[in-house]
Order: structure tokens, then sequence, then C-alpha cells
């Protein structure tokens, strides 16, 4: 590999990384901060790549178009869905063992697949990305890098940068903290834990629908798209310490190198690195490498 | 047929001439019956309705449904009875299922399904219970490989006959150096082999092949490395959601520009639409394409859209022949599954008048078709030329 492939090839691992920063962190923040274990986190994940594709001609008509409209009111739908799910089920789940949770969210995995399969059917569909995003950028003489790719990185530093801010510098970020810590107590100092629960639980998913919108140009949007996405999402989790954002972000990284180095120098065992590296981390580290509310 | 079973049951206690008499009213009985109203013939569909293949599950059914219609509603003489299963396209599952349908349902034969590795778990039941078992798509060479059996039959292609079929043609196309990529599972691999073979063959030379775990669909990296080793060609095995983001990614990177992508069919079939321009002009070989232009043809996808509302695709027409076969074998046996070598010997001997162009069936029971070569235009894979005319399988491993 020379130098050039090398450095085409971090800019992959960087990019695929905050991908998965995007999705892991809702995960993250749900899993660590509420006790949840949300099997249905990738349905969100889907449930924003189809908004992209099912509202980007809603929007165009209602209000003359835009991608960022788009965006926009696909994350108020997504946070709306996410507050009214913490209300009609999630709510329920706080006290009940991680068994009980696991059967529920994944009862609403088949549940939204199914919605899915009979409002938009069973095909792949393409999503167009904007066209002031559409250029590229040449890297060497026969491959370009698209700009909509550097635009996914973009907005996911800048989510991740204002996650960081929120958590540490706001009150929000402090009751959250809190919440997350010990439940009662909280609650005994006046905070209404109830309310913050299914605002962070709204966040959780708006955030996950984002980054199925933000993705949905890239990756196309098709049935069980969202399975495939969960099951790295945890190793994210596991690998970066539940409930801990920086170590999601650390830990996508990681990940992001390893898949994409792994596959071109290992391509028999690229299927495996995956999980070896999360081994790895946790013999080392039971808990992951951050601990929660950091 | 109660009473019937009642009266043989009955004749252990009866001593010997009677028991004669018995047999014969018996059988009389049972024929009689049968030539009144003969009993329905039981068949187990075995189809994806969930999942990432089930639009590939529907087309086969709505195909294998519209043949049935066309025989008013009868096979072989018999009314028939469908007894449906989703498969999930789930390989652990495949095993149960089947037996569900052969010894709950009690069903006569049993057609399936698309995912190979739900299709293999098939074929080894099929092939221990004696069952007659129709493969209306999944392309495992192994299912008339190692794994061939009097009673199993495909009406689709082995993954090695797109292959190898693309890889003389990308000879043939002066191409030299090849790279190659593909999930790493059995159908790219298969396909990537048939691939080799031709090509290597003609002269060509696959330099390199790439290979991602299933079904990981993050192929920058692999492109990255596409890109510096700067191939005459690239040859690509992908289908559904992986093929469309593949396709896309590959004309994201620019890589279309310098570098053609040839794949087998699957790459550009059903997923058009998602790829938009990015599959503009790809290449790519298989048994069906757009505008044969043959009458049989036109007449199966006027049938086809006025039925179901949407167009035809190589799945329905896998199902079309699907129950086509089986009415070529029944026809022979006046509806009994249970005659197999009548049933074997009429389907070896037919030519089947498929919208694809006809085809006969292998000693293996494989399709012996025209692989065509085809080219994307606009929202179709547009016929080309004929790729290879009339191509076996090779059958490796099969005893049949």
């Amino acid at each position: 590999m020379d130098y050039s492939t090398f450095m085409i090839q971090s800019l992959n691992a960087i990019q695929y990384g905050l991908l998965l920063f995007l999705v892991a962190s809702g995960l993250s923040l749900i899993f660590g901060i509420m006790g949840v274990i949300n099997l249905a986190h990738g349905s969100f994940y889907m449930i924003g790549a189809y908004l992209a594709f099912g509202l980007a001609p809603i929007v165009n008509d209602t209000f003359g178009g835009g991608f960022i409209s788009t965006l926009v009111f696909g994350v108020i739908t997504s946070a709306v869905l996410g507050y009214l799910l913490e209300w009609a089920f999630f709510s329920y789940l706080y006290t009940r063992d991680h068994l009980q949770q696991v059967l529920m969210t994944y009862g609403l995995i088949l549940v939204f697949e199914e919605c899915r399969s009979l409002l938009v059917g069973d095909d792949v569909h393409g999503v167009k990305p904007p066209t002031w995003l559409e250029g590229s950028i040449p890297l060497t003489d026969v491959m370009v890098y698209p700009t909509y790719r550097l635009f996914i990185s973009a907005m996911c530093i800048a989510l991740a940068i204002g996650m960081y801010l929120v958590f540490t510098k706001t009150k929000l970020g402090m009751m959250i903290r809190a919440g997350s810590v010990n439940r009662e107590m909280t609650q005994a100092l006046g905070i209404n834990i109830k309310f913050l629960y299914r605002v962070v639980f709204a966040a959780g998913v708006a955030i996950a629908a984002f980054a199925g919108m933000v993705a949905a140009p890239v990756s196309s949007v098709y049935p069980g798209m969202g399975q495939g996405i969960l099951i790295i999402c945890f190793v994210v989790v596991v690998i970066g310490g539940i409930g801990s954002i920086k170590g999601a972000l650390v830990a996508s990284l990681l990940i992001g190198f390893v898949d994409t180095f792994g596959k071109v120098v290992l391509p028999q065992a690229a299927g495996v690195l995956v999980y070896v590296l999360m081994a790895t981390i946790l013999l080392w580290k039971p808990n992951g490498l951050f601990k929660a509310g950091t | 047929m109660y009473s019937a079973v009642y009266l043989n049951i009955k004749v252990k206690k009866m001593n010997l001439s009677k028991k004669k008499i018995l047999v014969a009213l018996t059988s009389l009985y049972v024929g009689l019956a049968s030539a009144q109203d003969a009993p329905k013939l039981k068949i187990g569909l075995m189809l994806p309705s969930s999942g990432t293949f089930a639009s590939l599950g529907n087309a086969i059914e709505n195909g294998f449904n519209l043949y049935v219609k066309e025989q008013g509603g009868k096979i072989g003489g018999r009314e028939i009875e469908i007894v449906k299963v989703d498969d999930e396209s789930e390989p652990s599952k495949a095993t149960d299922n089947i037996n569900k349908l052969i010894k709950r349902d009690k069903v006569d034969l049993v057609v399936g399904s698309v995912h190979s590795g739900v299709a293999m778990a098939m074929a080894k039941v099929a092939k221990d219970s004696g069952t007659l078992l129709i493969v209306p798509n999944a392309g495992a060479d192994a299912i008339t490989g190692p794994m061939c059996a009097k009673n199993i039959y495909r009406t689709s292609f082995s993954n090695w006959q797109p292959g190898y079929a693309m890889g003389e043609q990308a000879a043939k196309n002066g191409i030299k150096k090849v790279i190659t990529v593909t999930w790493k599972y059995a159908a790219g691999e298969e396909s990537v082999k048939g691939f080799k073979e031709g090509f290597e063959k003609n002269g060509g030379n696959v330099s390199k092949e790439l290979t991602v775990p299933f079904p990981n669909v993050e192929f920058q990296s692999l492109l990255t490395e596409i890109a510096a080793a700067k191939p005459d060609a690239v040859y690509a095995f992908f289908a559904g959601a992986g093929a469309v983001k593949f396709v896309k990614d590959y004309a994201a990177a620019g890589l279309n520009r310098s570098i053609p992508l040839y794949g087998p069919g699957f790459l550009t079939d059903g997923t058009l639409e998602a790829q938009g321009a990015a599959a503009n002009g790809i290449l790519t070989t298989l048994h069906y394409a757009d505008g044969l232009n043959n009458k049989r043809d036109s007449a199966f996808r006027l049938a086809y859209v006025k039925a179901y509302k949407m167009q035809p695709d190589v799945y329905a027409v896998q199902g079309y022949d699907a129950a086509q076969l089986l009415a070529i074998g029944l026809n022979a046996t006046k509806g009994d599954v249970s005659k197999k070598a009548e049933f074997e010997d009429a389907i070896l001997k037919a030519k089947i008048d498929s919208p694809r162009g006809t085809f006969t069936i292998s000693k293996s029971h494989n399709p012996i078709q025209d692989i065509y070569l085809r080219e994307v235009v606009g929202k179709e894979n547009k016929f080309k030329s004929v790729a290879s005319k009339s191509l076996a399988d090779p059958a490796r491993g099969c005893n049949l």
C-alpha cells in the first residue's frame, strides 16, 4: 500500500467511523442513561432513511423542496414519534428486567418492519443527494471522492461537538447525567425525571433517524437495513462504555479503522476482526473504554 | 376415501378369498373416486414473504400462479391447493419449515426457494424423503451438483452459468486483467469461480479476488484498492440492496469512467430504479433480458401486467417455468406424483417454451439455456447479444 492509498483508506475509515458514531450515540444515550436495551434502535435508523425517501417529494410539493427542510421535518417527525413511543411503551420498561425489554423492543422491530412493508413495499429505493452536494473531488487519476460523503462527516462532527457541549456545559446535560446515576435522588431534588427521560428518548430516536436520513443517499433504503447496523452499534456501545458519548466516538473510529483496513489487509478474517477487537478491549477493560456520562 | 381405509383395516381379520374380493372392491372404489374427484394436488410453496428477498418471493409466486391460472387452475388434470410458508430467507429455520410442509401438511411436492442456504437445506430433506422439489431461483451449484437427485429440479440457473458466460464475453471484448469483488458467501464465490474459468480459458487473467463479509455494504476500501490497481475491468457479484449500493458507490468514486463494470444479471436486475444513472452502460449476463422480442415473452409480459399491475422480472419467469415444468411432468404421469421415472423422462425430453426462450433440462436437472449479454439503458436491461448459446452447467459431483 503506497502513501496516497493509505491516506485515502484512512479517510474512508474516518468517514465510516463517524457515520457509525451518529447511529450509535443515540443507542448509547438510551442504553446508558435509561438502562433500556433497545433492539428497535436500528428500526429508528431505518425509519429515518425511509423518511428521507418518503418526505422529500411531499416537502417538495408543499414547501418548494430543499434537502435541509426535509431533514428538519424528518427530525421533528421522528422526535415526536420517539416521544409517543416512550409514553406508550418504553416508560413501562425502566423497572422491568432486561429480558422483558428485549422482548418488547424485538416486538417493535417486527411491527416497524411490517409497517414499512405495507406502506412502502419491499423494493430497494435510491435517494438523490441534493444537487448542491452532487460534485466530487479528484483524489487520484481514476478515483474521485463524492462531496456528499464529506458532508456526512461534517454533520457527524457537528453533532458530536453539539452533544458533548449539551452534556457537559448545560443544565439539561447535568440533569441527564444525574438521572443516569441515581433516578430517585434526582427526582427528590425536584426534577421531573419522567419528562426528562421522555426528552432523552425522543432525542435518541431523532438522532438515529437523522443518521438514517443523512446516510440514505449513500446507502439507499431497503428492508432490514436497521438490523445490520444495530449489531455493529451494540459493539460500539460496549467498546466505548455504556452511556458514554466520548466512548462511542472513540469506539466508532476504532471500528472504522479496523473494518476498513481489515478488508484490505486481512480479507479472510474481515468478518470477525471487529469482534476480536471488542473481545480484546473487554478483556482489558470489562466496562468499556469510558465511564457513563462522559 | 375414508371408507376405503376403514375396509382395509378390517381385511386383516378375514380369510383369504374374502380378502381378495375386498381388495378388488377397494381398488375399484378408489379408482372410481379418483376419476370423479381426484384429490387436490397439494403444493407446498416455500418462499420468502418477509425480509430482504420478499419481493423476489412474491414475483416467483405470481409467475407460478399465472401459469396455473392459464391452465384453468389445474395441473396434470388435478385441481391444486397451495400451502404457503414464509421461509424468511433464514437457513437455520429451513429444515423445520420444509419438514412441516411434508409431514404436517402432507404436500405432494415443494416449490422453493430464493436463498441458496435455504434451498440447500430443502434439497437435503427432499433427497432424504424423496419428495419432489422444484427450485425456482437459488443458484447454488451444489443443488444440481453433489446434492443432485432424481426428485430435485431447478428452473432458474446455477451460479456458475452467468459467471462463465461473462468470462468468455469479457475475454472476447479484449479485456486482459480483471479484479473480482463479491460478498464472501457461496453464491458470490461460485459466480466468481465461473467467471474466472470462462475468462482464463480464453486468455484473461484475474489479478485479484476481493471479498466483503456478507451482508456488509461498506465498499469504499475495496474501491480504493481497485483504483490503485487499475485493472481493465471489474467483475462484481452483488444482489438487492448490496448491488444498488455497490453500483452507486462505484459511480460516485468515478471508477465507471475508466474501468468498465461487469457482472451477472443480479447486479442490475430489479434494482435499476434505485441505481438510477449510476448503472448506465453496465454489461451483465443472465438467462433473461428486456427486449427479447419473442412472441412467448410478449404474451407473458402482457398477461403478467394485466394480472398483477406490475412488470414481470426474471424471478417471475422462473416461477412461471416452475409451474410449466411441473405440468410437463404431471401430464405424462396423469397427475401421479409418485411415478418419478416417467415424470423425469417427460421432463428430460421436453423443450420448455419459456418467456426467456426455449430451454431443456440437463441430466442433473438444471436448465441448458442461452445466456444473454445485456446492457443497462435507462431503466432496462436491454438484450445485446447471446453471450453463450445453450450453456450447460458442468454439474461437477453429480452422478445422475
